[in-house]
C-alpha cells in the first residue's frame, strides 16, 4: 500500500491508494447544487402543507404574486392547467407477477387534498430567496382539516379515516414468499415456538448535503438543463420526461455533479425538480431551490417504518424448523420511488444465513399521513435481518442455549451451497460458521466474563449481540465505458454514480490494474446525461459488482481493438501479439504499453489512420445472478440502569465482501454504515404526532442524528471468499454496517436488559425508553 | 430570515441609545440562539446592536472574594481561564460543557443569562451560586433575576454588564443531555456557600428553579446519600419525546448526587 502514488505508478486491485475525491472535497472545492451559479438566477420555495390530512378548500395567491421581487407563483392548478403529469412509483409488485396493487400518482403540487405534513402545496419564484420566503407567509390556503393515520396499527384498523378511495382499508399493496402449508405443519411439530412482536422504527437519512436543484430552460430550442443532488440522472430524467413534464428526453439534460451523500434517499427525482424546471420555464431565468434541514427532514423520503409479528419454529435439539412472519409496512401518503423494494427484501431475507426447512412470509404496505417512504441503505435487508437475529437470540434465551451455539447449529455450511432459499435466492459462496468463530475471536469472547464481572460491580449491565447477515449486492444491468484521449490519457464514462462511494478511485485502480495505465492519468465522468450515453446511477450496492466487472469487459475490448495496432507498431502479425503483465509483447522481447498504442490510435496520417480514430470500449454487466455479501457483527454494550443510557463498549464487524478492490474504502464502508445502523438502534426516530400526525422530530433538535463520540472505534476484518458468479469475484459492501448493526446492537441491549426483568424493548434504545423499561420491569418483579 | 437593520454598538451607552430607537429590536451577543431563532423565522427583530465590540463587556476580575466576569466574556474564554480554574473551577467546568468547540467559542455567559433558556447551563451557576447580575443601571440578584421561559427581570433596553460571582466552598454542576440536541435534560449546580447550601436545577422545568428539600439536607450532612430519595415533584417538569417529568424529576435526584461526589472530590 503506498498512499502518496507516483504519477506514473500503476495501482493494483487490493492497494490503497490515497483517495483521488479527498483533495477536492476535503478543502471545500467540491461543487455541490448550491455551489453553482448563474446569470441572472433566481430561487424558488414551496409551500408546505402544515396539516397532516386535509382538503384544500381554496387558496388565494393574489397577495404573494404583489409582493416585493415575486416573478410567479404556482398551484397545484396551474399544474392541471399545464398538463404536467406525476410522480409514478417505479415498480408495483404486479409488475414482477404479485398481486394487484394501488398505484399512486403523485402530483408536481397539489390542487384538491393533502396527504401529509409537508405536501407541497404552491411555488413561489423570487429574485432573492428571502422573498421568496416572506411571500409565501402571504399565500392564504383554507384548509378543512380531515382526521389523520400515522400508525401503522391505526391505518390497518377497523373504521381507520381512509387516504386513498382507490385504496380501502389503506391498503396499498402485499407480496408474500414461502409455503404457507408446510410452515403450519412445521409449526405443528415443533418442540418449541418462539414469538416476538417488533416495531423498526422510521429514520431519515439526512444526507450532508440536503436535496437541493436548479432549473434552467433555454427557449431558443425548448430544452431544459436540471442540476439537482441525485444518485441516478438519467434514470430522473426518464421519469421528469416521460412522467412528469411531458416533453422527449432529449429536450431535458440532466446533470447531478458532486453529491454529498444518498443513502437510497436520493435515488429518484421529487416534486421539487419539475417545480424548478416548470419555474424556469415560466420565467425565463435559472430557478434555485434549497430547504432548510427542517423542509428536507418533513419532505425526503424516509425509510424503514414497518411491524411485524415474527415466530421461529424449533426442534428439541435448537434446529430450526421453520419461520413465520406477518408484517405490515408504511408507504406513507404516496409509493414514491422503489418503495416496494425494502417491502420486499424485508421479507426475502429473513431466512438469512440459516438452514430453515419451512418459510413463510408476508408484507402488506399500508398508506398512512406521513412522509413517503423509500429505500434506504440497505432497503429491506435491515428489516430482515431485525427480524431473523431478534429470534434467535430470544429462542436462544428462551432454550438456555449461547447464542453463538444456537447459530452455529443452524448456519448453513460451506458444503451446502450452493444453497436456495425459500424467497428464491441461490447463495454461491461464504463461510458462514468461519466468519462466526472468527468475530467471536476478534470480539474477545472468551474473557467476557471478566468483563461482565468487572462492570456488575460498578452496578453497571454488560450485554452482548451477534448479527449475522446475508444480503443482496447489485440490481439491473449497467454500463461502463472507457475511453482513450490522444496523448494516452484514460477516461473511464460511468453509469454508475458516485456520491461518496469513491468511484473515482476504485473504478481508475481496476482499470490501471489491468491496462497498465497510469493510476494519475485516469480520469472519472459521471452524472451528466449529455456526456454519460446511458446509465441507471448508484443503490442497492450494486456499483463494486457491475461496475468493475463491465469495466473488464470494455477492458479486454480494448485491448483486442489495441492489438492489431500494437502489432502494427511491433512490425509482427497480428496473432503473435499478446497482452501480458500491462504490455503488448511480440516476437523477440518487444513490448510496448497500452498509453503508446492509445497515442498511435490517434495519428492523423499515414498508415496508422487506416486503423480508424480513437480507442474506446463499452461494457455491460448484467445483475444476473446477484452477488450475496455476508457478515457477522459482535457488539458490547454497557448500560447505566441509573439513567438507562447505552454505551458502546466494543463493536467487532467480520465482512465477505468478496474479493476486495480496496480495503479502506471498503473498511470506510463498514464504519459507515455501522454508524447509521448505531443511530437506528439507539438514537433516531422520525416521530409523529398519533392524533395530529405533526411532525414532531422536525429538526435535529429532536431527531437524533449520531455525533462521532457516540460511535466507537470498531475492529473491522474482510474476508475475501471470493463470488462465484462473476468474474471479478468481488461481492458487495455499502449497506453491510447498516444491516448487521441494528440487530447486534439491540441483542446486546437485551442481553444487558434480561438480568433487570426486561423482555422487549424496541429501537431507539433511549434513555427514556430503557429507563422506562427497567421500571415496569421493577414494577412486575414486586407484584 | 426577515431582513432588519445591523447596528455596531461602540460602547455601552451608545449600545442602549441605538437600542432605544428601534420598535423591536434585540442585543447580540454571541448570537448562538438568536442567530438560529432568526434563521428558522420564529424571530424577526427589526434590528441588531451588536455589543460584539463593547470592550467594557468583556473584562475579567478574579479575586479570593469571589469572580467577576463581563457580560461578552465566551464559553470558552471562562473554560480556558486558568484563574477561573484555579479559584472557582466548577464554573469553568460547566463552561467547557456547554454545547460544541464552535458554540462555545461564539457563546457568552450575559446572553445566555438575558435568554433565559429552560435548557441553559449558566442559570443553574447563578442561582445556585447567588451570583449577581450587574447591568447598566442597576444590579439584580440571581434569584430575582430568572421570572420564567425566556423571562427575566430585565427591562427592555437594560444591558447586563457583569455577573459577579461570591466564592462557594465546595461546588460542582452536573447534567444530562439530550441525545438529540444536547441541552441539558436536566442539569444540577449543587453549591455549598459560607451560609448555606444551594441546589439549583435547569432544563426539567420551564425556568431554572431551586431544591428546598435537598438543601436542607445538605446542610446536616453535604454527602450524596443525604439527598437518597429526594426528588422535585414531577407534577410541574418538563414533558417531551425524550424525558418524561417523571424521569426527569429521577435525573434529578441522580445528577444532584453525581454533582455532590464530584464537589466533594474536586475539595
Amino acid at each position: 500500500m503506498n498512499p502518496n502514488v507516483q504519477k506514473s505508478s500503476v495501482v493494483h486491485i487490493g492497494d490503497s491508494p490515497r483517495r483521488v475525491e479527498d483533495h477536492k472535497f476535503l478543502t471545500g472545492r467540491g461543487q455541490y447544487v448550491d455551489d453553482l451559479d448563474f446569470p441572472s438566477l433566481v430561487y424558488g420555495v414551496p409551500l408546505l402543507s402544515p396539516h397532516a390530512h386535509a382538503r384544500i378548500v381554496s387558496i388565494d395567491v393574489s397577495r404573494a404574486r404583489q409582493a416585493p421581487g415575486v416573478l410567479c407563483v404556482l398551484t397545484g392548478q396551474d399544474a392541471i392547467d399545464e398538463g404536467l403529469g406525476g410522480f409514478p412509483p417505479l415498480f408495483m409488485p404486479e409488475d414482477m407477477g404479485g398481486p394487484k396493487g394501488y398505484r399512486t400518482s403523485r402530483p408536481v403540487l397539489v390542487a384538491d387534498r393533502v396527504r401529509h405534513v409537508g405536501d407541497r402545496v404552491a411555488f413561489v419564484v423570487a429574485e432573492t430567496a428571502d422573498q421568496a420566503r416572506d411571500a409565501l407567509d402571504l399565500i392564504e390556503v383554507d384548509y378543512e382539516p380531515l382526521p389523520a393515520v400515522v400508525e401503522l396499527s391505526d391505518a390497518s384498523a377497523e373504521g381507520a379515516p381512509q387516504i386513498w378511495e382507490g385504496a380501502p382499508g389503506n391498503r396499498c399493496c402485499m407480496v408474500m414468499f414461502g409455503n404457507e402449508a408446510a410452515t403450519t405443519d412445521a409449526f405443528a411439530a415443533a418442540a418449541h415456538v418462539t414469538k416476538l412482536e417488533l416495531l423498526n422504527n422510521r429514520v431519515s437519512a439526512n444526507s450532508i448535503e440536503p436535496r437541493c436543484a436548479i432549473g434552467r430552460y433555454s427557449g431558443v430550442d425548448d430544452t431544459y438543463i436540471l442540476y439537482s443532488s441525485l444518485q441516478n440522472p438519467h434514470g430522473a430524467r426518464q421519469m421528469l420526461a416521460q412522467a412528469v413534464l411531458k416533453v422527449e428526453e432529449i429536450q431535458l439534460r440532466v446533470v447531478s455533479p458532486d453529491v454529498g451523500g444518498g443513502f437510497g434517499m436520493k435515488a429518484d427525482p421529487y416534486p421539487e425538480d419539475a417545480m424548478v424546471l416548470w419555474a424556469a420555464r415560466r420565467t425565463g431565468r435559472p430557478v434555485k431551490w434549497v430547504p432548510t434541514r427542517s423542509e428536507s427532514i418533513a419532505t425526503d423520503n424516509h425509510g424503514r417504518d414497518q411491524k411485524v409479528n415474527a415466530e421461529m419454529a424449533l426442534d428439541a435439539e435448537g434446529r430450526i424448523l421453520a419461520i413465520r412472519m406477518r408484517s405490515m409496512h408504511s408507504f406513507g401518503a404516496y409509493v414514491m420511488s422503489a418503495a416496494v423494494a425494502p417491502l420486499t427484501f424485508a421479507v426475502r431475507f429473513v431466512p438469512s444465513v440459516y438452514n430453515v426447512p419451512s418459510f413463510h412470509g408476508v408484507n402488506v404496505a399500508f398508506f398512512t399521513n406521513t412522509c413517503p417512504t423509500g429505500p434506504y441503505r440497505g432497503a429491506g435487508r435491515p428489516e430482515a435481518t431485525y427480524v431473523c437475529e431478534r429470534l434467535i437470540d430470544q429462542a436462544a434465551h428462551e432454550l438456555g442455549l449461547n447464542p453463538a451455539e444456537l447459530r452455529r447449529r443452524n448456519l448453513i455450511r460451506p458444503d451446502q451451497l450452493p444453497y436456495s432459499t425459500h424467497t428464491g435466492f441461490v447463495y454461491d459462496s461464504g463461510n458462514f460458521p468461519g466468519l462466526l468463530e472468527k468475530a467471536l475471536r476478534l470480539s474477545d469472547e472468551e474473557s467476557y466474563p471478566l468483563r461482565k464481572g468487572e462492570s456488575s460491580n460498578k452496578g453497571l449491565l454488560r450485554g452482548r449481540g451477534i448479527g449475522f447477515f446475508i444480503e443482496q449486492g447489485g440490481i439491473f444491468n449497467d454500463k461502463m465505458t472507457l475511453r482513450f484521449d490522444a496523448s494516452g490519457g484514460l477516461t473511464i464514462l460511468s453509469g454508475l454514480h458516485s456520491h461518496g462511494q469513491s468511484h473515482a478511485t476504485v473504478f481508475a485502480q481496476l482499470v490501471s490494474d489491468w491496462l497498465g495505465v497510469p493510476f494519475a492519468s485516469v480520469k472519472y465522468l459521471q452524472g451528466d446525461t449529455d456526456k454519460i450515453s446511458f446509465g441507471r446511477g448508484t443503490y442497492a450496492a450494486r456499483s463494486s459488482m457491475i461496475g468493475s466487472n463491465a469495466l473488464r469487459i470494455a477492458a479486454d475490448e480494448l485491448i483486442a481493438k489495441g492489438k492489431p495496432i500494437a502489432a502494427f507498431l511491433m512490425n509482427c502479425p497480428k496473432d503473435a501479439v499478446e497482452f501480458k503483465d500491462r504490455l503488448y509483447s511480440g516476437p523477440g522481447g518487444k513490448q510496448i504499453p497500452m498509453t503508446e498504442v492509445a497515442k498511435a490510435a490517434h495519428i492523423k496520417a499515414g498508415p496508422l489512420a487506416s486503423f480508424g480514430v480513437g480507442l474506446e470500449a463499452s461494457g455491460v454487466w448484467n445483475t444476473d445472478p446477484p452477488n450475496f455479501p455476508n457478515g457477522c457483527h459482535v457488539c458490547e454494550v454497557v448500560i447505566d440502569p441509573e439513567t438507562g443510557v447505552v454505551e458502546i463498549e466494543s463493536y467487532t464487524a467480520v465482512d465477505d465482501v468478496g474479493r476486495v478492490l480496496n480495503p479502506q474504502i471498503c473498511e470506510g464502508q463498514v464504519h459507515g454504515g455501522v454508524a447509521q445502523g448505531i443511530g437506528q438502534a439507539l438514537l433516531e426516530q422520525v416521530v409523529y404526532d398519533r392524533e395530529t400526525g405533526q411532525l414532531i422530530s422536525g429538526s435535529f433538535m429532536d431527531y437524533g442524528m449520531p455525533r462521532a463520540d457516540d460511535i466507537p472505534v470498531m475492529k473491522t476484518q474482510l474476508e475475501e471468499v471470493t463470488c462465484k458468479t462473476n468474474p471479478v469475484g468481488v461481492k458487495a459492501v455499502g449497506e453491510a454496517g447498516t444491516i448487521g448493526a441494528p440487530a447486534a446492537v439491540m441483542n446486546a441491549v437485551h442481553d444487558a436488559l434480561r438480568a433487570v426483568g426486561v423482555t422487549h424493548l424496541d429501537m431507539p434504545a433511549t434513555p427514556l425508553r430503557v429507563w422506562n423499561a427497567i421500571q415496569v420491569a421493577k414494577v412486575r418483579g414486586q407484584s | 430570515m426577515y431582513a432588519f437593520e445591523y447596528e455596531r454598538a461602540t460602547d455601552q451607552k451608545h449600545a442602549v441609545k441605538k437600542f432605544e430607537s428601534y420598535d423591536a429590536p434585540r442585543y447580540l451577543a454571541g448570537g448562538q440562539t438568536l442567530l438560529a431563532s432568526m434563521k428558522m423565522r420564529l424571530a424577526q427583530p427589526d434590528a441588531l446592536i451588536d455589543l460584539g465590540r463593547v470592550a467594557s463587556l468583556k473584562e475579567m476580575n478574579v479575586d479570593p472574594a469571589g469572580i467577576s466576569l463581563g457580560a461578552m466574556v465566551s464559553h470558552s474564554t471562562i473554560a480556558q481561564s486558568h484563574e477561573v480554574q484555579q479559584t472557582a473551577p466548577w464554573l469553568s467546568d460547566l463552561a467547557k460543557g456547554i454545547g460544541d468547540r464552535m458554540v462555545r467559542h461564539r457563546g457568552t455567559l450575559g446572553g445566555s443569562l438575558a435568554n433565559s433558556d429552560p435548557a441553559a447551563d449558566w442559570p443553574a451557576a447563578a442561582l445556585a451560586l447567588e451570583a449577581t447580575i450587574v447591568t447598566d443601571r442597576r444590579e439584580i440578584a440571581a434569584t430575582d433575576f430568572f421570572q420564567g421561559m425566556f423571562m427575566t427581570a430585565l427591562e427592555p433596553s437594560e444591558l447586563i454588564v457583569a455577573v459577579r460571582f461570591p466564592q462557594a466552598r465546595r461546588a460542582a454542576y452536573a447534567k444530562f443531555r439530550n441525545p438529540a440536541s444536547r441541552y441539558a435534560v436536566v442539569g444540577v449546580f449543587v453549591a455549598e456557600l459560607q451560609h448555606g447550601v444551594r441546589v439549583a436545577v435547569t432544563g426539567a422545568g420551564p425556568c431554572v428553579f431551586r431544591v428546598p428539600e435537598m438543601e436542607q439536607a445538605l446542610v446536616q450532612s453535604f454527602q450524596p446519600s443525604s439527598i437518597e430519595g429526594l426528588h422535585p415533584l414531577f407534577g410541574d417538569l418538563n414533558n417531551d419525546m425524550h424525558a418524561s417529568a417523571e424521569y426527569r424529576a429521577h435525573l434529578i435526584s441522580v445528577f444532584a448526587r453525581r454533582a455532590i461526589t464530584s464537589a466533594i472530590h474536586r475539595a
